[in-house]
């Protein structure tokens, strides 16, 4: 077994992503994920990898596109205001059905926004990755441990179900070192027929495109899409449950504001609240189903975020007004104490549903 | 005490990452659940920074030491900004060749280390950190020497082995204060 390491979590994820099977990397340096690209650079050399640093996240996306195409398991990394010039990108990545990871270690925003830590992207990454109609995997480590290995399995899934992958991480998680148990590495094997490689003369050409004029081929390819979406929404879910079983408020968090919230809570059990956490690790496809059965026994939902609250819609709708819905969330790069969200939960205890 | 916070704070440049790393690798060395965070806003170039180390038998929610069990100060700006969010009963390291402050808070243990001037005196020139290491190792039991040296050799990256020696030499000296 790998020993224990200290890293930090833009550096566990650069490392996870290359025992993952990732050689092709492409990036332009952002605070706070630099350390993913400057690891890469570092690394990529002694693994037969490519390391680019391109003239612009936009380039850096579309050699994504272009390494995608061929097949291989490519990568790009940003932090929010370069996520928002990759978006055209991503579209043309849904609609071109290839598989690859875009990490977003998010940072205050709108426009350039801050440096410090944040969760507003949540909507960016959820809702509205690009234009035109699509998803897109999005996994939210909050361990510097699933940082390392939340990466591995958003390429698996990616190749499984020929869609774009992201990572949404945010500042803290980037820049804090913890100690890690890296993942082995694993070879690749996934096999991609479709891959516009070279057919030396043994196959038709294969086709790589997202430009569909006729407007009823275009439908179909879409309807089509959607379906694996739907079995992606079905069997993809993931959540972590963290002492829900009698909770009566249930706080519905991720990321960064997950790790808060969990501190919060245990100070609240202390007190005799009973708190407990449902943490969504996939938030596209969002755990609609894991909300519904941690919150049978709740009185009251509170959803803490590092934004104006985001999350919080689709928690409503989760639960369709069954049950009170509350959001705390600081905001603009502001991380709220333990103590804050504490003070939240025994808010919510004294009034009861409001 | 199961979970202890620690601040170094002072200016870029000082080494507070590195010493925070090194307490955070004793930890860890030590199996304890860990974590290390540090400013990394603007502040690093110039001005003051800072570095959050948790030590801890729980797993750490919040990397963020905002309320510091242990703080060590190593300019006057950083102490002014933290002096006042120590716990009760805590412990503040400052170099006092830098930090010439008067605080009136008798609720916690505060130890003055001349480490910018006894570094220069003993050829250990640009690690005072170490020697601030030293000494709040010494006063909290944090963690045992044994376990920092290792945590050294950890740290001190191959192509600066010949920096080890040094790194240790100040911690003896800090411990020794």
């Amino acid at each position: 077994m790998e020993e224990k390491v200290l890293m930090k979590g833009n550096e566990a994820l650069a490392e996870g992503a290359i025992r993952a099977g990732c050689r092709h990397y492409f990036g332009y340096p952002i605070t706070p994920q630099t350390e993913i690209a400057a690891y890469m650079s570092r690394r990529m050399p002694h693994v037969g990898g490519i390391f680019l640093q391109a003239e612009s996240e936009i380039a850096a996306v579309n050699m994504v596109l272009g390494a995608a195409s061929a097949g291989v398991r490519a990568m790009t990394s940003s932090s929010s205001p370069g996520i928002s010039l990759k978006s055209e990108g991503i579209s043309y990545l849904a609609g071109s059905d290839l598989p690859c990871v875009i990490v977003n270690i998010q940072r205050a925003g709108p426009g350039l926004g801050g440096i410090q830590p944040s969760q507003a992207d949540y909507y960016l990454a959820t809702k509205s990755p690009g234009h035109g109609d699509l998803h897109m995997l999005v996994f939210a480590p909050s361990t510097v441990q699933e940082m390392a290995d939340l990466i591995s399995h958003a390429f698996n899934k990616a190749d499984e179900y020929r869609v774009p992958a992201m990572i949404l991480g945010d500042g803290m998680l980037g820049q804090m070192m913890e100690p890690v148990i890296l993942p082995a590495e694993r070879e690749v094997k996934t096999s991609k027929p479709w891959a516009a490689n070279g057919h030396q003369n043994k196959r038709p050409h294969n086709i790589i495109n997202s430009l569909f004029l006729e407007a009823d081929i275009l439908e179909n390819r879409i309807l089509d899409r959607y379906k694996r979406y739907a079995v992606i929404e079905h069997n993809e879910t993931r959540a972590e449950n963290f002492m829900t079983d009698d909770a009566k408020i249930l706080i519905i968090a991720y990321g960064a504001s997950a790790r808060i919230a969990k501190s919060a809570l245990t100070a609240a059990r202390k007190e005799g609240i009973a708190a407990g956490l449902l943490r969504p690790i996939t938030l596209w496809p969002f755990p609609v189903k894991e909300i519904n059965a941690a919150a049978e026994n709740a009185r009251d939902i509170l959803t803490v975020e590092l934004s104006m609250g985001q999350m919080v819609t689709d928690v409503k709708l989760a639960v369709q007004g069954r049950r009170p819905v509350h959001f705390f969330g600081r905001t603009g790069g502001m991380m709220p104490t333990p103590e804050d969200v504490l003070e939240e939960i025994r808010k919510i205890e004294r009034n009861g549903s409001i | 005490m199961s979970t202890s916070g620690i601040l170094f704070a002072g200016f870029g440049g000082q080494g507070l990452l590195f010493s925070g790393k090194i307490l955070a690798t004793a930890g860890l060395i030590e199996n304890r659940e860990v974590s290390w965070l540090p400013s990394y806003g603007p502040e690093m170039r110039g001005g003051t920074a800072n570095c959050s180390v948790r030590l801890s038998d729980e797993p750490i929610g919040s990397p963020i030491v905002s309320k510091p069990d242990i703080l060590v100060a190593m300019n006057i700006p950083s102490y002014h900004k933290f002096i006042s969010e120590v716990v009760p009963g805590g412990i503040v390291v400052t170099d006092s060749s830098l930090v010439k402050a008067h605080t009136d808070r008798m609720d916690i243990k505060r130890f003055e280390v001349e480490a910018t001037k006894i570094s220069q005196d003993e050829g250990l020139d640009g690690i005072s950190n170490m020697i601030l290491v030293g000494k709040l190792v010494k006063e909290s039991g944090i963690i045992s020497f044994n376990t920092l040296e290792k945590a050294v050799h950890k740290c001190v990256g191959e192509k600066k082995v010949h920096l080890l020696e040094y790194n240790i030499k100040a911690i003896k000296l800090g411990m020794s204060l």
